[in-house]
């Protein structure tokens, strides 16, 4: 039982280092030893943290190139605030609303994710990327352009403009086309934002080690095997998909509701390159190197506003650095030599 | 069909099997009989059609021509993956582990269909997900024991070494409860006291599981050790059929595959 008992103890270090996180960062904020520009990036981190777990679930567990993660963001996000500004008369408590408009965003989410993952990924080879990739800007697109409205009649929808709703005079907008989502009420909290990384950390963690996870990630070493042993390729690929494409749904919703307005232009294809430097950097697979990753470049930029105009230059050479760092032997065997147990570890691992 | 008559109908029977790629005709007219717990070969020169044979059975490839009927039951319109359903688990000939996998989760992909929890189990850690993991743990090591493995069971599958990475594909079919194991160049790579083994332990593993088996098969001392049953395949076409002691005999199996090797 060594094997079981040692990818516990990997999970368990994963929960433990989101809860120093939380702890950390809990102590700090209510010691208001944070700078308003840092504590108004814990949740975007949660959200970013989350959608790396999702992508890495894809790209990592189930082998899979999906350039369009974003895109699932957008429609958690979009849905999550029409849900929860939608339910603002009826469900008082907030943290409720929060909850159902992260459940509703990842179902929509895993409902786009179906639609999508069915013809693609009975597909070999690219396909996935290149029709993702599409997906994420046909998602965008067809956001700016989408109005929803809420009257006592319950929700209307256009394509066209706020005017063809039809709503009654004391309806409001919740998406108006391009201008996104507007006066959106902040329902996000860190404490959310760090359930939810729990959350979807145990249901990856757990769903890696068991049956279906096994299925996934035998698909990705060798899918004709994997065939001759009997499993159904596509359905364990589309489960695999599905979950990310839910747990993605999920992040938007609780990253939204942390914002007063979102725009649609705010989950294009950058963002989702952004998220696949957050797997890839943090080594693909690799569900700690992941969450470390989201975490440190997300806040890297602000922290790198001293630089001025040479940010972005400064965070590139950073994301060069961090690179080298992780897949060169000599830096790794300096890196061992610093080392607490878990770089020595690591180092071990990768060496097999 | 009675029980009766299934008893006495054979694993499997090919009838007149066929297959063109485009213009060339790989496979053509192949015929096999082969009985319950009958260890059969299959043997021929380079490039004649054997493994296409294997892939035609377990429908990597869909036959152009001809019938294959497992357990007397029609395989035509089935895939890859009913087919294992169906009782037929192989090997290849170039291995394909399942690498970053441990051993052990190697083998229990092979029991995945035996594994009956689902993904919500998995996630929730229900206590099906407890029992069933426990029994397949156990089950998966009792396979390995087969080929002395069990300690190897935490390793990395693709960090094996070459015969226990052969060895370890025959667990994993195995564990898909096949009525008829397909073995493609079983003994490839192996000195002649692993290939005693092997022999051994194919023996071994028949008479456990009750199971067919079809081997290709380059090395002639194994193949003329254990096969009841032997066909010939050259230029996609079976040129003989019978026991070791026939093959070795026949005229034209000498000229075109036997007579250019040196007496084994």
């Amino acid at each position: 039982m060594k094997k079981i008992s040692e990818s516990t103890r990997s999970s368990f270090i994963n929960y433990s280092i989101i809860l120093v996180f939380f702890l950390v960062f809990q102590c700090l904020l209510s010691m208001g030893k944070l700078s308003s520009s840092f504590s108004g990036q814990l949740i975007p981190i949660c959200a970013y943290i989350v959608m790396a777990l999702s992508l890495n679930l894809v790209v990592g567990i189930s082998g899979e190139l999906s350039l369009g993660h974003a895109g699932f963001m957008s429609v958690g996000a979009f849905s999550g605030v029409v849900v929860a500004t939608s339910l603002q008369g009826t469900v008082e408590a907030s943290p409720l609303r929060l909850l159902i408009a992260m459940v509703m965003g990842a179902l929509i989410a895993a409902l786009a994710g179906t639609i999508i993952g069915i013809p693609v990924l009975r597909l070999r080879g690219d396909y996935l990327a290149i029709v993702t990739l599409a997906f994420g800007e046909i998602i965008k697109n067809v956001l700016n352009c989408l109005y929803v409205g809420v009257d006592n009649h319950g929700l209307h929808f256009s394509m066209k403009d706020a005017n063809a709703m039809g709503m009654e005079a004391d309806g409001t907008v919740i998406i108006n086309g391009p201008m996104g989502a507007l006066g959106i009420q902040k329902l996000s909290t860190f404490v959310s934002g760090i359930l939810l990384v729990f959350v979807v950390l145990f249901v990856i963690q757990n769903l890696v080690n068991s049956r279906s996870g096994r299925a996934v990630q035998a698909i990705r070493d060798n899918r004709i095997a994997a065939e001759s042993c009997g499993l159904n390729i596509t359905k364990y690929k589309l489960m695999a998909f599905v979950t990310s494409a839910a747990m993605a749904g999920a992040a938007g919703a609780l990253y939204a509701l942390n914002y007063s307005t979102v725009v649609p232009k705010k989950f294009d294809f950058n963002t989702s390159i952004l998220i696949l430097v957050f797997v890839v950097l943090g080594g693909i697979g690799n569900l700690r190197g992941s969450i470390i990753a989201a975490a440190v470049l997300t806040v890297l930029p602000e922290m790198l506003r001293q630089f001025q105009d040479y940010r972005m230059l400064v965070y590139a050479i950073v994301l060069i650095l961090i690179m080298i760092c992780t897949n060169n032997q000599k830096a790794k065997e300096i890196l061992a030599k610093f080392g607490s147990v878990f770089s020595r570890k690591k180092v071990a691992e990768e060496d097999k | 069909m009675s029980e009766k008559e299934k008893a006495g109908c054979p694993v499997l029977e090919v009838f007149r099997l066929g297959i063109d790629f485009g213009g060339l005709t790989a496979v053509d007219d192949f015929n096999m009989v082969i009985h319950a717990s009958e260890i059969a070969g299959l043997i021929g020169p380079n490039g004649a059609g054997k493994t296409t044979v294997f892939n035609l059975l377990t429908k990597v490839y869909q036959p152009t021509r001809g019938k294959i009927l497992l357990d007397g039951k029609d395989t035509s319109g089935m895939n890859t993956i009913q087919v294992n359903k169906a009782g037929i688990a192989r090997t290849f000939q170039n291995i394909r582990l399942f690498d970053k996998l441990s051993v052990e989760d190697n083998v229990k992909i092979g029991l995945h269909n035996h594994t009956k929890y689902g993904m919500w189990s998995g996630i929730f850690r229900l206590p099906k997900y407890w029992s069933e993991e426990k029994r397949i743990h156990n089950e998966a090591l009792e396979l390995l024991s087969i080929f002395d493995m069990q300690d190897l069971a935490n390793a990395t599958a693709g960090s094996l070494p070459y015969g226990a990475q052969r060895r370890l594909e025959i667990v994993r079919a195995l564990a898909t409860e096949p009525k008829l194991l397909l073995l493609d160049e079983p003994a490839a790579g192996m000195n002649p006291s692993e290939t005693a083994e092997l022999m051994e332990n194919i023996r071994k593993i028949r008479d456990k599981f009750q199971i067919a088996v079809l081997l290709i098969e380059h090395d002639m001392s194994l193949v003329m050790g254990i096969c009841e049953n032997i066909a010939v395949l050259n230029f996609g076409k079976i040129i003989a059929q019978g026991n070791p002691s026939q093959i070795q005999s026949n005229p034209q199996v000498i000229e075109a595959y036997l007579g250019k090797k040196k007496e084994v």
